[in-house]
């Protein structure tokens, strides 16, 4: 057969990226599903930080009514600091595994209703790194999705309810960097979630043989 | 390079196939021995459950045979890796379904183009073959259209398109015409007529459909896992002039 084969069958990135996109655009709806453990992971997680974050900014310039109204709303400072507890932390590391678990079983249920388009792919003349190229990509925009959803909500939530109960002092000395990392960082972990979700998934679709692929009901 | 001298495109050996399905074993083929010449147009008839579709799988090297050997242009395919395998599938076969199995959240024109994506061309090239594909299946108007806008008939037209893309020297049709109410079958199948005498692609399809009988250079029989018989052309119109 022709010499350096490897290089006759490609898909680039940009392709990739493109065709990812529009999977996971035309499936909107579907893929919200699947994200929404995601979301919810991700908006516990920092909805928890958040509040610790928010409370730490206005602390030092609060009014002496309004620390005693903190403190009598059950929020207690360690050595002068809000921060996480020992059980908060648990909280957070079991939801996150239980959100984990959805997603292994969230992606395999949106991955074994595309066997027929994976064999088709791959009568089209598609390798097994395609295949889980583009569903790795596709995990990747979840990822980012819900981790951006999951994390806005989250901050969002403990910034308004702590508004709610302590008032304007919350508003004015609020943390825009730290909440802005933790925004971020978040949402970094929702994408790590989603690919080491996606990863199991991926590989049983990319090494089906096409015509067991498609012979599945659509 | 067609003609009567023509060579073999493809070559089964005494190939068998066994499913597992559970304690029991199905014994799908037992033993095929098949040559098909390049440029032929032909028909692998017989009911359903007889091996057909098991051997339009190892035909177009969708599936392992259990035993025995598949050829293609002479390379035996067992001994391909998974580059030269995808390779084979990407530029030498033109796959078409019952089903169509049109990638449905795109639209025609991507359908039509993935496979030269694959095989590495720029994009105003598989751009302009793409629309010029589509022109040739008479699809040209719709190319922005997504499977499920189109109708059956349409879409099994953009599936034509599509296996043409990269030039393939065999185009395999399993029950092309299956899915497809008469007049739309007799389209598709006078369209792949078309496209084996004009481009001298070789058509292999597996049908129950009889209208094929009437294109087809040769027809072969399958019963029960085994070739029952083959005919040519020729005895064929002999045969139906008797029937009818």
């Amino acid at each position: 057969m022709a010499k350096s084969i490897d290089r006759q069958i490609v898909l680039p990135w940009s392709q990739v990226i493109r065709i990812s996109f529009n999977a996971l655009r035309a499936r909107f709806f579907r893929s919200m599903i699947t994200t929404s453990t995601l979301v919810l992971a991700v908006a516990f997680l920092s909805y928890t930080f958040a509040v610790y974050a928010v409370l730490e900014g206005v602390w030092p310039a609060a009014e002496p009514a309004l620390q005693d109204k903190i403190l009598s709303a059950g929020f207690t400072p360690q050595d002068g600091h809000f921060g996480s507890t020992a059980k908060d932390r648990w909280l957070v590391v079991l939801s996150l595994l239980v959100c984990a678990v959805g997603i292994v079983n969230a992606q395999l249920m949106a991955v074994t209703e595309r066997f027929r388009e994976i064999g088709t792919l791959k009568c089209l003349g598609a390798l097994d790194s395609f295949v889980i190229k583009l569903f790795v990509l596709e995990a990747a925009y979840q990822g980012v999705l819900g981790g951006a959803a999951g994390s806005v909500l989250g901050v969002g939530t403990a910034v308004v309810t702590l508004w709610a109960r302590f008032g304007a002092p919350i508003i004015t000395h609020l943390p825009a960097i730290g909440l802005g990392a933790l925004l971020v960082k978040s949402s970094a972990l929702a994408v790590a979630l989603s690919l080491i979700g996606v990863m199991y998934p991926a590989w049983v679709a990319a090494r089906m043989q096409p015509a067991i692929a498609l012979r599945s009901e659509p | 390079m067609s003609g009567n001298g023509a060579h073999n495109v493809v070559r089964l050996v005494d190939v068998t196939k066994v499913f597992r399905m559970g304690q029991e074993e199905v014994h799908a083929l037992r033993g095929v021995t098949l040559e098909i010449k390049a440029g032929e147009y032909m028909s692998i008839m017989g009911p359903s459950g007889s091996g057909k579709s098991t051997l339009f799988n190892m035909i177009g090297a969708l599936d392992k045979p259990t035993s025995g050997r598949v050829f293609i242009d002479e390379v035996d395919v067992a001994q391909l890796d998974a580059y030269e395998l995808a390779w084979l599938r990407c530029r030498k076969i033109g796959y078409i379904f019952q089903t169509f199995n049109l990638i449905q959240v795109m639209t025609a024109i991507e359908n039509v183009t993935l496979p030269m994506i694959f095989a590495g061309m720029g994009r105003d090239e598989y751009m302009d073959k793409g629309m010029e594909l589509l022109r040739l299946v008479g699809l040209a108007e719709r190319f922005q259209h997504k499977p499920a806008e189109l109708s059956g008939g349409q879409q099994q037209r953009v599936a034509v398109a599509r296996a043409l893309a990269n030039d393939p020297a065999i185009i395999l049709a399993d029950e092309p015409t299956g899915n497809l109410d008469l007049s739309t079958g007799e389209e598709i199948i006078s369209l792949l007529k078309e496209l084996s005498q004009e481009r001298g692609v070789t058509i292999i399809s597996a049908t129950h459909d009889i209208k094929m009988i009437n294109v087809s250079d040769r027809v072969v029989w399958i019963r029960d896992g085994r070739i029952d018989r083959i005919e040519d052309r020729e005895k064929l119109q002999v045969s139906i002039g008797q029937v009818l």
